[in-house]
């Protein structure tokens, strides 16, 4: 067999000469490349950013613009909780390909005392300034419909008030008067802000086809009152005495209360 | 395939010659190490056995070494954000590391796109597909600039949304999902598009890698290149085939015999199909001396 | 039914993939093909679950339930549920419902060591007979036993109770009922001469003090729940006090929280008599007129096997029951020593909270409800602090009326209905007749028109002891039927375990579901539940409730009721009874235990064609006759005219209930006062006419502390009880996904203290352990339960983590009901 190909004379080394022309053509093909790829990458995310993220990051997640910067995508914190409550966003997945989070309607934080997934982020996208994991606040519990939810029909329930880790604090029953039935009371569970981690259990243990109470991004639910008013009752409150002290409690008497 | 006689298989002569083994010795091993490290990632999830956790991305070994990728770290520090020490210590490990080894020990050893692409190349050879676009190699130091530029500009990795790289390797540890489409696309990529076009010319992650070699001491070295038949194999399997030239053929200008060029894969596949065995792996220390494998 | 096109093309496409999956769906299926309500029926029916007592209806289509709803005019629960309610379309499918009978064979025959075989319903009772047979002929009738049931349906406890004491001649028949009120029963008996309540739920919307004594309302009876919170809502004067051991969600609405230490309920209710006499708030006429007062005796032990070291010295344990009259001086004397210094501290209750409690029945002019449920039942001094609670209520006359008076509420659908007005238990005929009693034996006798002497006059195993007996080998038949005793019995390991898998025995386990107890058996026979059967439960205020059959049930299961009727065809009557007792009845020679029980011309006159049109009546058409009316009417004919009248049976499928006794077609709502009820006598004001006299008795009855506590090794109280999501064993609501999800698996509720002490945090696994066994589960610290230091709280609904292998067996000596309050534990990292 003849190899023909080993017969060719191979053309001895030199440096490549290569044309500045070529050169230049080359590179700004190169950078061409590069830029459709860098410009479609940042439309991309622009337009993503408008529609939120529906699912919860772990506890202690920075607010979601520094997460992402900061996530390395490793599935360290997946690893590390005992619940496999977390899992890493697939592609076909909504958020960030290869951030964690969790759906609280499947497995919902257990909310360790020990916080092992904060221990695990090597890159402090999870916060390691969360100690108590009281103080997370993976996202926010809302009642969202109170046309289906059990509770506010009267019926016994509240399987979310009982579930509820920070129960009476984040989840509260608020009780009302059944006036359809006139002889029974409702147990209305209530959500309070300053005390929800998150965590998903209410949602996860709906006994609703659809979860009638839901977790969500707070900043896709949660209020803002405007800095231009203040509650009195709640500043007094505070402040332990009325912030105006020079004024009288009463006026100097009423007529036919007071002698 | 109805070609003339002439055309000879590639590394046929070195199969012949060496056998079998010596002549893919380096492709098993190389095999070998990609599943054996997607392997022991595995073996938690699957058996228990947490050797490491986390990816490639940053992991922790028997729950106490920290490895942590460049790439992905300097786009965090790229964003504007400190970096934690977990990620600074686990950062020197691996850059210690592939800068004694060669930085794109990675793309060849470690990275799981590797076996597609150079699958792609395998089929483009035996199909005898044609070139393709040939997009230049520089490319994917211009995407480099790109991926590190946005983050700096608006603070989040953009580059991780589509990397392949990151989507797979993930995908095979924590899940595959649809992503297996990314390995049909950078296949496919590969085999119609542009031969060698994402490894050689796209990719900004083995472009950083590439920037981590220029002081490896583990280099492909033609230690025997008098021996050279002339058989062009060594091309032909190689995915960056201009690093070759150099150390193979500048003898008479003074290059070589190291395989210097910061692209090189460190890959091995020169030394297994080459017939007269030029080409060896070997140590090199400042004195010049250096030892073989 | 029309169709258009297109679901035509659907349906049809739906039946060509069923038809090529080899699956054939009924017409019906494919027709209906998209929800059609318009074909729903809906019918009425009780709650299956607690002593509440809801209507619901419920919708069937092509014999399944497809939907559930409260009935919105039942006056109980106004259309509403609980969260269990609100499953229990789903509960009759769960997964591995059992639908044939099931052997333990091996090599083709029956083997105790075997495994489950498929049989057919005539293998499986031709075993039976033998079984029974022979341990007749072997031991006589006291080896042959049955543990029944509160949610067996009327009929059913009625037929079994008529098996067992007529037919088998053994009274070794008890209710899981034993496990759950017997304490209430023995208190009322005691106090009142006659059993149950004698106010009804409308007090709950009317009166002005609630006081809680060892209930958690909140999560056991819901709805009630709901409308005492109403009433407290609406009026600012109305308060509710929760006494517990440790602190619930009952508490949540509480004004005034007593946690007392376990046992100490005793001191609190005696000083709480005490500060009444002290404070002169007597009701003094009341008192003169319609109480006596009673010493009774208190070396009575604690119900432990007789070589125990707690029974040896035990000198009354043989009549626990006894007392002696005292006078009034004499009973204020004796409840003296327990001021609001002593209370106190032997409570370990704060004395304002104290106090103020007391001043709540003292006040003359603020009506209270007291009610309570397994926190003073399962007591090992249960009867006696029953009694003490009627005290204060006689005390002060705060009875009988609208608003006042002790309530003690149910667990089962039919404790009271069933249990207890049937009379299932051990020493009991219905219309609270007495075994013991040659009167009450020859009126049940004559009604049953069985010779006299059938009946014998002393009493069965109770639940308890029949555990015993079957380890001892001394009860060898055993039918266990509507309940999950190895779930339930206490000590499970030593006590109730060995007699199941004793050889000597025969167990026999009728269920829907293959349950711990189920699995423990040798025989395991397939049953009908709720609506798969007519029947009728009588809920905790004496409110009787009928449903008619709305679904067969499936595959082979068949109701307890048509198992008992058709096992009593096994056995000829010279089989089990004596010659001597045939001689006074001839004519029943060479007749079957069903001749002579069932179609003796009372049960069986009733015909087919009385029977609801429309509806399946799966035994009356077996039997051939409407047994559920003979059986009902044989047996409401043995209340009526004396205090226990039930009403028509035809009625009772009309109308949302009826609360005994109905005399004249109208119920009773509040017993023994004068206006309310019709048995009492004009111008007496009140008759508590369960008593010769009329007149109820107060009881001098100390504080003794409790069978077994916290020692240096096993330092903390353990008590047991249910949670809202499951009821009792989770037989039925662990099948029902949402409800296992809500609460899948048992918890040990701790002091965050104690969880630190012990090197565990929340969320941990740990062993719990006593003296009898242990278990692992994790420890909660932050849930629905907050025990103080020193003790935890483990519910018993999860069958794979068995509480009842740590309880104690002590039982009150009187009611003979199991203390599953309290016991010692330790905790270690699991």
């Amino acid at each position: 067999m003849v190899d023909e190909v080993s017969k060719k004379p191979v053309v001895p080394v030199q440096k490549k000469r290569v044309s500045r022309r070529v050169f230049l053509t080359d590179s700004a093909r190169g950078a061409g490349v590069a830029l459709i790829v860098g410009t479609g990458l940042w439309s991309k995310a622009k337009i993503a950013h408008p529609i939120p993220f529906r699912e919860i990051r772990p506890p202690g997640a920075l607010p979601e613009e520094d997460f992402l910067g900061r996530c390395i995508r490793c599935g360290l914190c997946v690893r590390s909780c005992p619940y496999d409550t977390l899992r890493l966003s697939k592609v076909e997945e909504p958020g960030v390909v290869g951030t964690p989070f969790f759906k609280a309607r499947e497995v919902p934080c257990e909310m360790c005392e020990d916080i092992p997934c904060v221990a695990a982020c090597p890159t402090g996208a999870l916060d390691k300034g969360l100690t108590d994991i009281e103080k997370s606040r993976m996202g926010l519990a809302v009642l969202s419909d109170q046309e289906t939810c059990l509770n506010f029909l009267g019926l016994r329930c509240e399987v979310c008030y009982r579930v509820c880790p920070v129960m009476d604090k984040a989840i509260t029953l608020e009780r009302s008067q059944n006036q359809r039935t006139g002889n029974h009371a409702m147990f209305i569970p209530t959500v309070h802000s300053d005390h929800c981690t998150g965590c998903g259990k209410c949602e996860r243990s709906c006994v609703l086809t659809d979860a009638a109470i839901n977790v969500l991004p707070i900043a896709l639910v949660k209020g803002e009152m405007g800095k231009h008013y203040r509650l009195g009752w709640v500043e007094k409150e505070k402040k332990g005495s009325p912030l105006v002290p020079s004024i009288m409690n009463k006026p100097l008497g009423q007529w036919g209360k007071d002698k | 395939m109805g070609s003339s006689v002439e055309v000879r298989k590639v590394g046929e002569e070195a199969k012949l010659k060496k056998g079998w083994f010596l002549a893919y010795k380096w492709l098993i091993l190389r095999r070998f190490s990609q599943v054996f490290i997607i392997g022991i990632f595995l073996l938690g999830p699957l058996a228990g056995i947490w050797f490491i956790t986390g990816n490639l991305n940053a992991s922790l070994i028997l729950n106490t070494v920290p490895l942590t990728d460049p790439f992905l770290t300097l786009q965090v520090w790229m964003s504007g954000r400190d970096l934690e020490s977990q990620a600074v210590i686990g950062l020197v490990i691996v850059l210690g590391f592939y800068l004694f080894v060669g930085g794109r020990v990675f793309c060849s050893w470690v990275c799981p796109i590797n076996i597609v692409t150079d699958m792609a190349s395998w089929l483009r050879r035996v199909l005898g597909l044609p070139k393709g676009i040939d997009l230049s190699r520089t490319t994917r130091y211009w995407m480099l600039a790109v991926v590190f530029v946005l983050p700096a500009i608006g603070g989040q990795l953009y580059w991780e949304m589509i990397n392949p790289v990151s989507i797979v390797q993930r995908g095979l540890i924590f899940g595959i999902g649809i992503s297996w489409v990314a390995v049909v696309m950078v296949f496919l990529f590969d085999l119609l598009v542009s031969s060698d076009g994402w490894c050689g010319r796209i990719c900004p992650m083995g472009a950083l890698y590439s920037l981590l070699t220029p002081v490896a001491r583990l280099r492909v070295t033609a230690s025997w290149r008098d021996k050279c038949n002339d058989c062009l194999d060594c091309y032909k399997v190689c995915p960056e085939p201009h690093v070759i030239k150099p150390a193979l053929k500048g003898e008479s200008l003074g290059l070589g015999p190291k395989i210097l060029d910061i692209n090189c894969t460190n890959c091995g596949r020169c030394i297994d199909v080459c017939a007269p065995n030029v080409f060896e792996f070997a140590i090199n220390f400042s004195d010049n001396s250096r030892i073989s494998l | 039914m029309k169709l258009t096109r297109r679901e035509y093309i659907k349906s049809n496409a739906i039946a060509a993939a069923a038809a090529a999956a080899g699956v054939s769906l009924p017409a019906s299926t494919v027709l209906a093909g998209k929800e059609d309500n318009s074909s729903i029926r809906w019918d009425k029916a009780p709650c299956r679950f607690c002593g509440t007592g809801c209507s619901i209806l419920v919708g069937t289509q092509n014999d399944r339930i497809v939907a559930t709803q409260g009935d919105p005019d039942a006056p109980v629960n106004k259309g509403l549920n609980c969260i269990k309610g609100y499953f229990l379309s789903k509960i009759p499918y769960g997964k591995d419902r059992l639908t044939k009978p099931l052997l333990r064979k091996s090599n083709g025959v029956y083997d105790k060591e075997g495994e489950f075989t498929p049989v057919s319903w005539d293998e499986a009772f031709d075993i039976m007979a033998l079984k029974w047979k022979e341990a007749l002929k072997k031991k006589g009738p006291t080896s042959v036993g049955m543990f029944g049931s509160g949610q067996w349906t009327v009929w059913e406890g009625y037929a079994a109770a008529k098996l067992y004491k007529a037919g088998f001649r053994s009274n070794n028949i008890d209710p899981n009922a034993r496990h759950c009120m017997a304490s209430a029963v023995a208190g009322f008996i005691r106090t009142f001469g006659i059993d149950e309540p004698m106010g009804c739920y409308d007090d709950l919307d009317q009166s002005d003090t609630f006081v809680l004594w060892g209930s958690n309302m909140a999560e056991m009876h819901p709805i009630l729940w709901s409308r005492l919170t109403n009433r407290r809502l609406s009026a600012k004067h109305v308060r509710v006090v929760v006494m517990s051991t440790y602190s619930h969600r009952s508490c949540d609405l509480a004004d005034n929280e007593i946690i007392f230490k376990p046992q100490t309920d005793l001191v609190i209710a005696n000083y709480i008599a005490n500060y009444i006499i002290q404070s002169g708030a007597v009701n003094e006429e009341f008192v003169a007129k319609h109480t006596n007062f009673r010493k009774g005796v208190t070396d009575i032990g604690y119900g432990l096997r007789p070589n125990h070291e707690l029974e040896k010295d035990a000198s009354d344990s043989k009549k626990a029951k006894a007392s002696k009259p005292i006078s009034f001086e004499e009973y204020k004397e004796f409840v003296s020593e327990y001021t609001l210094e002593v209370a106190s501290k032997i409570s370990g209750v704060p004395q304002r909270n104290l106090e103020q409690l007391a001043k709540y029945y003292a006040d003359p002019n603020r009506t209270v409800m007291s009610l309570w449920t397994m926190g003073m039942n399962q007591h090992t001094r249960g009867t006696w602090v029953n009694n003490l609670v009627y005290n204060i209520h006689l005390l002060t006359g705060k009875i009988s009326q609208p608003g006042n008076g002790p309530f003690s509420l149910t667990g089962q659908p039919s404790a009271c209905g069933t249990a207890r007005e049937v009379g299932t238990f051990a020493h009991r005929l219905p219309a609270d007749l007495v075994v013991m009693k040659k009167a009450h034996r020859d009126i049940a006798e004559k009604r049953w028109q069985v010779p006299e002497g059938t009946i014998p006059g002393k009493p069965g195993f109770h639940a308890v002891l029949q555990n015993r007996k079957l380890k001892d080998g001394h009860l060898n038949a055993y039918w266990v039927m509507c309940n999950n005793n190895v779930q339930a019995a206490a000590n499970m390991i030593e006590e109730t375990l060995p007699g199941y898998r004793n050889p000597e025995n025969f167990i026999v386990v009728s269920d829907p579901y293959p349950t711990v107890t189920a699995q423990a058996a040798d025989l395991v026979l397939p049953t009908a539940m709720w609506v798969e059967k007519e029947g009728a439960y009588g809920n905790a205020e004496r409110r009787t409730q009928f449903w008619r059959q709305q679904i067969p049930a499936p595959g082979e299961a068949k109701s307890d009721l048509w198992q008992l009727v058709e096992f009593s065809k096994r056995f000829k009557v010279e089989e089990v009874w004596p010659n001597s007792l045939l001689d006074k009845m001839p004519e029943y020679r060479g007749k079957t235990l069903y001749d002579i029980l069932y179609a003796n011309g009372e049960v069986n006159k009733f015909p087919l064609s009385e029977t609801q049109a429309g509806f399946e009546n799966d035994e009356a058409m077996h039997f051939g006759y409407y047994l559920q009316k003979g059986l009902f009417e044989e047996y409401a004919g043995f209340g009526r005219g004396h205090k226990h009248d039930l009403g028509d049976f035809d009625t009772y499928h009309k109308v949302r209930g009826m609360r005994w006794p109905v005399v004249d077609g109208k119920e009773t709502l509040w017993r023994f006062k004068e206006g309310s009820d019709p048995y009492v006598e004009e111008g007496t004001g009140f008759q508590f006419y369960g008593k010769p006299d009329n007149k109820a008795w107060i009881f001098a009855l100390p504080y003794q502390p409790a069978a077994e506590e916290p020692d240096a090794e096993f330092d903390l109280w353990l008590c047991t009880g249910r949670v809202l999501e499951h009821w009792h064993s989770g037989s039925m609501t662990q099948r029902v996904p949402e409800l296992h999800r809500a609460f899948p698996d048992a918890v040990i509720y701790m002091h965050p203290d104690d969880a630190k002490a012990r090197g565990l945090r929340r969320g941990m696994a740990a062993k719990i352990e006593s003296r009898r066994g242990l278990i692992t589960t994790r420890i909660e610290t932050k849930g629905r339960n907050r025990p103080p230091r020193g003790l935890v709280f483990v519910p018993w609904f999860d069958a794979s983590r068995l509480i009842n292998k740590l309880t104690l067996d002590a039982t009150c000596p009187i009611s003979k009901e199991t203390d599953y309050k309290k016991c010692a534990v330790k905790i270690t990292k699991a």
